[in-house]
């Protein structure tokens, strides 16, 4: 097994996110998390819904099983069956993310996509992060403009920031403050490592390694899911 | 019934100065590119613009027409971001209302159902509101007691839609997988302005892709490839070699003039 990728380990973390999930919409934005959608769908969480990222459902056959164009999307953000996977391009120790602007909003150094859908995806359900590159410049101490919201800024019942995977580690926000810590490091990364890519302090109590992925999973991904190893594109090894 | 059948030109000679226009579509999909060429032609300026924003943001501030924008993101979908509302924003060239794209939606839906507003969770805890200090929020009159973002009525002058088929009469069908919330822009607003691929006398395809009827439409104009280069399926994918021009000229102010008037034409 010694021929694993960082990339599959990304993926099966991935995966992982959707351990419990059952009959929800699974909306990973990118590649690794898709394809950790699309394995846990094939493993070990058969009842999850897919969408094309068009306006299809489809099973992992490609078969359309369902019509959820925008508009219907919009009414599961608001009903809550739906665990997204978004992208950051700042990060923070309390879950806040951005992919707004860098710098000030009134007139921006960089303007980057807007808010979206991330105010409302993180006041109405489960929400959790992939960052490709994990670096001191994504994982910030406080984000520039607060699209996704934080445990610090959360309100009402709905509000659930479950974890960041990068291509390090495996993070989450289970700590008496809603802090994040490191949940896990990848295979060959240090906790040292992880905290210096960090712009904020990390709890590290009980981190563990990344699991590795099983050779089902392995060979899911490598014959059905991703013969062409795109995923060794985004996160390189 | 009566004969909506105009031109571009005469839709954008009904637009004036300072006007607020909705523009249908999503991103890089099925934009009205032909109306949206016409007012890049006209002499319009100071426009309001509401758009869940592909290039149309991105043309109509190179072209200084815009003098606020309200989206919820401006992309180019295969291309994340747009050269032109990069550069607008980061020179403030223009004043925005940035949303989160539910609260975007139930804007339109509240200027649709003639309400000044309708609540929705979605910005609460989020810098929306931060940047945006005109919107308020509103408790829940019920034993809940919930504090919600009381989204107010996004109301359109003009809205424009561009469809796979109409009739003359203002019906109007759409073909491809989604239909955005093309409705819903058309609802919205004062006066309703769709272009389509192809006008004809009897719809084939199942009535449920019957988006819009007359009653929400006042004209209708034949532009054959008028969301180009935006997608418009199942009529045509989107034009990714052109659209990577458009990003390419956009993000080089030397190429741009160029490109900009070839692409007008």
């Amino acid at each position: 097994m010694s021929d694993i990728t960082r990339a599959e380990v990304c993926v099966t973390a991935c995966a992982d996110l959707f351990l419990g999930a059952g009959e929800t919409l699974a909306s990973p934005m990118g590649l690794i998390p898709s394809l950790g959608a699309k394995l846990a769908r094939l493993t070990t969480e058969p009842d999850l819904l897919l969408s094309d990222g068009e306006a299809f459902l489809l099973t992992p056959e490609s078969t359309v099983e369902g019509w959820l164009p925008y508009r219907k999307v919009f009414d599961v953000v608001a009903h809550g069956r739906r665990h997204v996977v978004m992208g950051a391009n700042q990060v923070d120790r309390f879950g806040n993310q951005n992919i707004s602007a860098i710098g000030d909003h009134a007139r921006p150094t960089r303007q980057l996509l807007g808010f979206r859908g991330a105010p409302g995806n993180t006041i109405n359900h489960r929400t959790s992060y992939w960052v490709p590159r994990h670096s001191p410049r994504v994982l910030v101490e406080a984000v520039d403009v607060i699209s996704g919201v934080g445990y610090d800024h959360a309100v009402g019942p709905f509000h659930d920031i479950h974890r960041v995977v990068t291509n390090l580690a495996v993070l989450d926000f289970d700590t008496p403050d809603h802090s994040m810590r490191i949940l896990s490091v990848h295979p060959g990364v240090s906790i040292d490592e992880v905290q210096k890519q960090t712009s904020f302090p990390l709890t590290a109590d009980n981190v563990t390694e990344t699991r590795l992925p099983t050779e089902e999973e392995l060979d899911l991904l490598r014959t059905k899911l991703d013969p062409d190893s795109k995923r060794d594109k985004e996160v390189p090894s | 019934m009566r004969d909506k059948r105009t031109t571009a030109d005469e839709v954008v000679g009904q637009i004036k100065d300072g006007m607020t226009v909705g523009i249908g579509g999503w991103g890089s999909r099925r934009k009205p590119m032909a109306l949206v060429k016409a007012i890049l032609r006209s002499d319009l300026s100071d426009l309001t613009i509401v758009t869940y924003g592909g290039p149309d943001a991105g043309l109509l501030c190179a072209a200084g027409k815009v003098r606020k924008l309200v989206y919820g993101f401006v992309s180019l979908d295969t291309i994340p971001y747009d050269p032109w509302f990069k550069r607008a924003r980061e020179t403030g060239a223009i004043e925005v209302l940035e949303l989160d794209e539910g609260m975007f939606q139930t804007g339109l839906r509240a200027a649709a159902h003639r309400l000044p507003f309708l609540p929705i969770r979605a910005g609460l805890g989020s810098d929306v509101l931060k940047y945006a200090p005109q919107l308020k929020t509103v408790r829940s009159p019920y034993d809940d007691g919930e504090e919600l973002v009381a989204m107010p009525a996004l109301k359109l002058d003009v809205a424009l839609v561009h469809l796979n088929r109409a009739d003359k009469h203002g019906n109007a069908q759409y073909l491809g997988p989604d239909p955005y919330f093309d409705d819903l822009f058309c609802l919205a607003a004062d006066r309703r302005y769709v272009s389509c691929e192809q006008i004809v006398e009897t719809f084939d395809g199942p009535p449920q892709t019957l988006l819009l009827n007359r009653m929400m439409v006042d004209g209708v104009v034949e532009a054959p490839g008028g969301a180009g280069f935006t997608s418009c399926v199942p009529d045509y994918p989107r034009d990714e070699k052109l659209q990577r021009e458009y990003a390419d000229a956009a993000s080089d102010l030397e190429k741009w003039p160029d490109f900009y008037e070839r692409f007008l034409g």
